[in-house]
């Protein structure tokens, strides 16, 4: 294994070690990256520890507190660097060379609480999740939500600073507190993913970001096993994931579900997602995501479009509109309604949702122009295109949208 | 163990009905109570009057300013405030929300300054650059 791809596993887990270890958060990520220069210097010579995550905290550890002694810090400020994160930094100075034991996986439970603690603004949390948690550098994180790098740097610099100067805790909640506290954790890691699935300019898929969710996804299910709806969200993440190569033509146009060919999903990730589906059925405690997951394997078992149990996806639309009655999801269930009951149906359900805000939704006017078109009603289509493309930003959706429109004269392709 | 203010803030367009001046005042006592019981408790204090009551004053070259009126032209005014001790901001939140169900008023919680000086002066001139 490169440096390179143990800095991509080991980073965040070395990084929560340590911030309990020194208690501070810029201390830890300056540590971690010391030993990784200082691993880059020594690994190709003396070749890769057979633990390298183990390797880096202890190295990480000895620098610090090098660096701690050669400051000579005061006595107070060392006081007061150990009452910030309580009694686990506090005794930690004095058993520098403890082994490898310190990576302990809640470390890396308690760092994502932190990050995505409900005091920090969402943005605040996405870019300290994939900043401390993933090891992206700020210019990464800035490049991938599109926003100019200071203005994400000053984001990370104040829910950093915010942690510090507010004593927000790092510590992994009760379980009373873990329903609340869980949610914001599983937002981040599905805007990281939807960011990189549905991304809102040039590329279509930044196939980067969807593999951070995973793989943060990943980490929280192996974390809290017995949590249903972590399990629902990365079983989620493996579905939508599994169809990325379907989702482009060679020519990088959007290529819709009805008309992806289904035998460049990947299989081994639908496989994966449906074991998760299947162990979250047997064990109901649904949620939205596990519902939302199980509508993707019903998709996933279909030899085509036509061939869907569109029975089963209404169902489990009605499911997840009883969990959260959102105007989206009564949108996605109009889309079922559609399959079910035919276009006419599935209109009406979606022009009880123009009052409800989605008019400035892209996907709203998408849909109904592509039910439009089913029902034969070419100039209310084209204006429903038309609006609908004035919605989005993303030239691939643009061009799709351009093309559904310029169809509409022509045969139907998929023979409606 | 850090002191935290919690800052109450009202619409004082918005007048409130004597029979909710009544509870507030008893949940407000409640919540004193079980702050103190809990050793929480530092200090508190309710503003008199509105924002009309308040005069800002600023130092402008080798004289004083005074002006009539509230700092910030904001719907929403300092109505007043608790001081309380909190392991951390969990904690002080935890309080907060027994503060504002009390107060029925929405409330803004801040850390009071306990670190070392020279930390604090280069926290603040890292923000303005």
């Amino acid at each position: 294994m490169t440096v390179e791809a143990v800095f991509r596993r080991e980073y965040g887990r070395c990084v929560a070690t340590l911030i309990r270890f020194l208690g501070d958060i810029d201390a830890a990520e300056e540590a971690v990256q010391d030993a990784f220069t200082v691993a880059i210097a020594r690994w190709p010579a003396d070749g890769q520890p057979p633990n390298p995550g183990a390797w880096i905290v202890t190295t990480a550890r000895n620098r610090a507190i090098d660096r701690l002694r050669r400051e000579s810090i005061r006595d107070e400020r060392q006081a007061q660097a150990h009452h910030l994160y309580g009694s686990a930094a506090q005794a930690a100075p004095d058993h520098p060379s403890a082994p490898e034991e310190d990576i302990v996986p809640d470390d890396r439970l308690r760092l994502i609480f932190t990050c995505c603690h409900p005091a920090l603004n969402q943005h605040a949390q996405v870019a300290l999740t994939l900043r401390l948690l993933g090891g992206l550098e700020t210019p990464e994180i800035a490049r991938a939500f599109l926003v100019p790098e200071a203005t994400m740097a000053q984001r990370i610099v104040r829910a950093k600073r915010k942690i510090k100067t507010t004593r927000l805790p790092y510590r992994v909640p009760a379980e009373a507190e873990l329903p609340g506290r869980l949610a914001p954790v599983l937002t981040v890691v599905y805007l990281i993913f939807n960011e990189g699935y549905a991304a809102t300019s040039d590329s279509f898929m930044r196939l980067d970001l969807c593999a951070e969710g995973i793989r943060l996804a990943r980490v929280l299910a192996e974390l809290m096993p017995d949590e249903p709806e972590v399990q629902g969200l990365l079983a989620l993440l493996l579905l939508l994931h599994a169809r990325r190569a379907a989702r482009l033509s060679a020519d990088g146009s959007l290529v819709r579900l009805a008309e992806q060919d289904r035998r460049l999903w990947d299989a081994g990730l639908t496989a994966e997602g449906q074991a998760i589906v299947r162990a979250c059925v047997q064990r109901d405690r649904p949620g939205p995501y596990q519902v939302q997951a199980a509508i993707n394997a019903v998709h996933s078992v279909a030899t085509s479009f036509d061939d869907t149990d569109w029975h089963a996806i209404l169902t489990l639309y009605d499911q997840l509109y009883a969990l959260t009655p959102t105007p989206v999801v009564a949108l996605n269930r109009a889309v079922a309604l559609a399959e079910v009951r035919g276009p006419a149906a599935g209109l009406a359900a979606v022009d009880d949702l123009r009052s409800s805000g989605l008019d400035s939704y892209y996907l709203f006017h998408a849909t109904r122009a592509d039910l439009l078109r089913r029902l034969r009603r070419p100039a209310d289509a084209a204006a429903a295109y038309a609006a609908a493309r004035d919605l989005t930003a993303n030239p691939v959706e643009q061009a799709f949208l351009d093309a559904r429109r310029a169809a509409l004269g022509r045969p139907d392709p998929a023979g409606e | 163990m850090t002191q935290y203010l919690l800052a109450l803030y009202r619409d004082y367009d918005v007048p409130i009905p004597e029979e909710r001046t009544r509870q507030v005042w008893a949940g407000v006592n409640e919540l004193g109570d079980k702050l103190g019981d809990a050793g929480k408790f530092v200090f508190k204090g309710g503003l008199d009057g509105g924002p009309e009551s308040a005069t800002v004053v600023r130092q402008s070259g080798g004289d004083f300013l005074l002006t009539d009126g509230p700092y910030t032209e904001t719907k929403e005014h300092l109505a007043g405030f608790w001081i309380i001790n909190a392991a951390d901001l969990d904690e002080a939140l935890e309080w907060a929300k027994l503060a504002t169900a009390a107060e029925q008023l929405a409330i803004e919680v801040r850390p009071l300054f306990t670190g070392a000086l020279d930390d604090a002066i280069r926290d603040l001139s890292a923000e303005a650059g």
